[in-house]
């Protein structure tokens, strides 16, 4: 039924006659809306596409999400999936050992820059470089959140952090490791894609890489990685409402976004 | 609009593609100031893309076309 | 009942997979590498998993995802490599994980390792010491069985004797190794989207619709749990203790040795016995401080600075003297026992120590 008088707004609760919802408050999946996560926080936007992602191949009954130490972790407390909450850096190594005894299954690994690129670096490029079936998933925001902001190994030049309120400089901290890129020039690395979650175009082209990397899984393609940039203005010391920017202009600055290794051709 | 749950981080105010959304002075229980919805909201969905807070349940009227119409007529 | 000639490692690595071991994932260091090797010639035949990680941490991890998913899985390394997986055996531990650890030691510096563990938190790992290759078979069954009963770590503390000698052992179709229990809390997926999703996390806060205990209730319960453990699992042997007025305490394979020298000096006379715990966690304390107290005196036979000798006086609690009389000894290479571990000289150590001439 097509309605053809002019759309004059909707009230700001309650459900109008006639309309169509198009978005729910919040995934089924999360038993609960509400987190501890920082006010304009990205976090929480990965996870609702990750589960999102999850049950739309199906996977919510046959996945098991190896999440490391960060501010992310709560996702363990109300994301109705199976975890297993691992040691700060390990969990491409803890994953291996769950898809080689659960081949069959989606297995992947929720981290955050500084669980993978800081502690965790061998993990992460040894399990690439082995080619292992698993998915890992790096939540970039270039500060340890959960400890207080400091800098990280993905922390970009000039980025303020609590380590150095002044910006990241070269000749004291060096420069980032940008893992998504090195891991996309091994041979045995399926599909590598750098998102973001700052705006509604680039959600919707990070759900398409989540999904690209569970399917490149399934089909047993090799390893895959996605990483996603999201805010924390707690942590850059930027008012809530300047966090995307400030993730454009600062944090995008050494990545580029996009699929850095595509799916192999079929 | 749950408001309840909002953090008052404004991100959905510059994603707001027919620009129904402000901020306003008001707070809710937990001191955070809140968005306040305007008449001509699309039902795009970019506000409940980006609420970190799953503040949003959106609903749309009518067809492609007609919105697309709408669109152009809040000129944004 | 048939009798084959096999070395330790193979003994080892058989027992493990026939007791159903699955999956194994190690670093090479010497003296751990023929276990290693040993298990990756094994683990076909039962269509298990094998895989040379790149670094000892990461072994550990696999073994513990592995572990997670209810197989029964283990890891190991020589002590210095075990050294890197502390935090991870203190996670499994933390996490009731049935994790294996089989530390091929050189030698038997990583006393307190084992036993003490180097990782955080209130947590234990039954460690069992074989002494020799019949022993090391029996215990790489027995470990699975501990770690899934307990569901703790369980640390398998050989060396390169018990690795490399070969000796005669039984054959036959292993003694039927009890059947593993149930896991219902292993991952397998299928608990997602139910509402009762599953979630393995050392807080153990669990989730919005099934809330866990939390950090402070679970890890006072793990303690517990280790505190029974303590109470019923300690495991040791005696020899020619019948009326000994000198008793010589040692572990591993030291006490082969010691048996053989207590038998050369019960021969000239001497009221000399040995005392040898199976488990160095739990220590046999009870069934040692029984023993010493009809004694005139314990000796403590180890090759390091002096590590068992602590929980040794902490069991004869002040009751009969208690003497450390070896030392650190390794062979020059320093991946073996050295000169200490010798019939020769143990005698002379002991015929000191009670007081008799050479």
């Amino acid at each position: 039924m097509t309605d053809t008088t002019p759309v004059t707004g909707v009230p700001a609760d309650g459900r109008p006659e006639g309309a169509k919802k198009v978005a729910s408050f919040a995934p089924a999946l999360l038993q609960s809306t509400e987190h501890h996560l920082c006010s304009g926080c990205g976090h929480p936007v990965a996870w609702r596409i990750l589960v999102e992602v999850l049950d739309e191949l199906a996977l919510v009954d046959r996945s098991i999400g190896v999440v490391g130490h960060g501010c992310y972790t709560q996702i363990i407390t109300t994301a109705d999936v199976e975890f297993l909450q691992c040691l700060h850096g390990r969990a491409p190594a803890v994953a291996t050992g769950v898809k080689r005894m659960l081949p069959d299954r989606a297995v992947y690994t929720l981290q955050g820059d500084g669980d993978m690129v800081s502690e965790g670096l061998a993990e992460v490029l040894h399990i690439a470089a082995r080619g292992e079936s698993i998915t890992c998933l790096m939540l970039d925001n270039g500060v340890f959140g959960d400890t207080g902001g400091q800098m990280t190994a993905t922390t970009t030049v000039g980025q303020r952090t609590k380590t150095d309120l002044e910006g990241r400089a070269p000749g004291a901290y060096g420069y980032p490791i940008a893992v998504a890129d090195i891991v996309a020039t091994f041979p045995g690395v399926a599909y590598v894609a750098r998102g973001a979650v700052d705006k509604p175009n680039a959600i919707a082209r990070t759900r398409r890489y989540l999904r690209a990397a569970f399917e490149s899984q399934l089909r047993g393609e090799g390893f895959s990685l996605v990483e996603i940039l999201t805010m924390c203005p707690t942590g850059w010391a930027v008012p809530t409402d300047q966090g995307a920017e400030y993730q454009r202009e600062q944090r995008g600055t050494v990545a580029p976004l996009g699929e850095l290794k595509p799916r192999p051709a079929h | 609009m749950a408001l309840d749950r909002c953090k008052g981080c404004a991100l959905c105010v510059p994603v707001c593609q027919p620009g129904v959304l402000e901020m306003t002075t008001e707070r809710n229980a937990k001191g955070y100031v809140l968005p306040r919805l305007l008449d001509g909201c699309t039902g795009c969905r970019a506000c409940a893309d980006v609420c970190p807070d799953f503040v949003f349940e959106v609903y749309r009227f009518g067809d492609v076309e007609h919105e697309a119409e709408h669109r152009q007529e809040a000129g944004r | 009942m048939k009798l084959v000639l096999r070395q330790g490692y193979d003994a080892m690595a058989a027992a493990a997979v026939d007791a159903g071991c699955r999956f194994f994932a190690g670093y090479p260091m010497l003296p751990f590498t023929g276990l290693l090797d040993a298990f990756a010639r094994e683990l076909p035949r039962a269509d298990g998993v094998w895989i040379q990680a790149d670094t000892e941490i990461e072994g550990a991890n696999m073994a513990l995802g592995a572990a997670a998913t209810g197989a029964r899985a283990a890891t190991g390394s020589t002590g210095q490599g075990v050294a890197l997986m502390q935090e991870t055996i203190a996670e499994a531990a933390l996490n009731e994980l049935p994790l294996v650890v089989f530390t091929i030691g050189r030698g038997q510096q990583d006393y307190f390792q084992c036993t003490r563990g180097g990782g955080w938190g209130d947590y234990r790992t039954i460690t069992l010491a074989p002494a020799d290759v019949v022993e090391a078979a029996e215990h790489s069954a027995l470990a699975f069985e501990l770690a899934d009963r307990w569901l703790t770590p369980v640390v398998v503390y050989g060396d390169h004797l018990v690795g490399f000698t070969q000796m005669t052992i039984d054959d036959s179709p292993a003694h039927e190794a009890a059947p593993a229990p149930d896991k219902p809390w292993a991952l397998d997926g299928s608990s997602g989207g139910t509402g009762r999703s599953k979630v393995i996390w050392t807080w153990r806060q669990g989730k919005h619709n099934t809330p866990g205990p939390g950090p402070n209730v679970h890890w006072r319960t793990v303690a517990e749990k280790y505190d029974e453990v303590a109470r019923t699992e300690a495991r040791h042997v005696t020899y020619r203790v019948d009326d000994v007025r000198h008793l010589v305490v040692s572990f591993g394979s030291t006490g082969p040795f010691v048996d053989y020298v207590v038998d050369e000096l019960r021969a000239e006379g001497h009221a000399i016995g040995a005392f040898r715990p199976v488990t160095l966690w739990p220590f046999p304390s009870a069934e040692l401080a029984a023993l010493a107290a009809r004694c005139d005196q314990v000796l403590v036979y180890e090759l390091n600075a002096g590590q068992m000798v602590d929980d040794v006086r902490l069991a004869v609690n002040g009751a009969v003297p208690v003497h450390s009389i070896a030392g650190v000894s390794q062979d020059e290479s320093g991946m073996r026992q050295g000169e200490l571990l010798g019939v020769d000289t143990m005698r002379a150590r002991l015929l000191d120590a009670i007081g008799g001439r050479s």
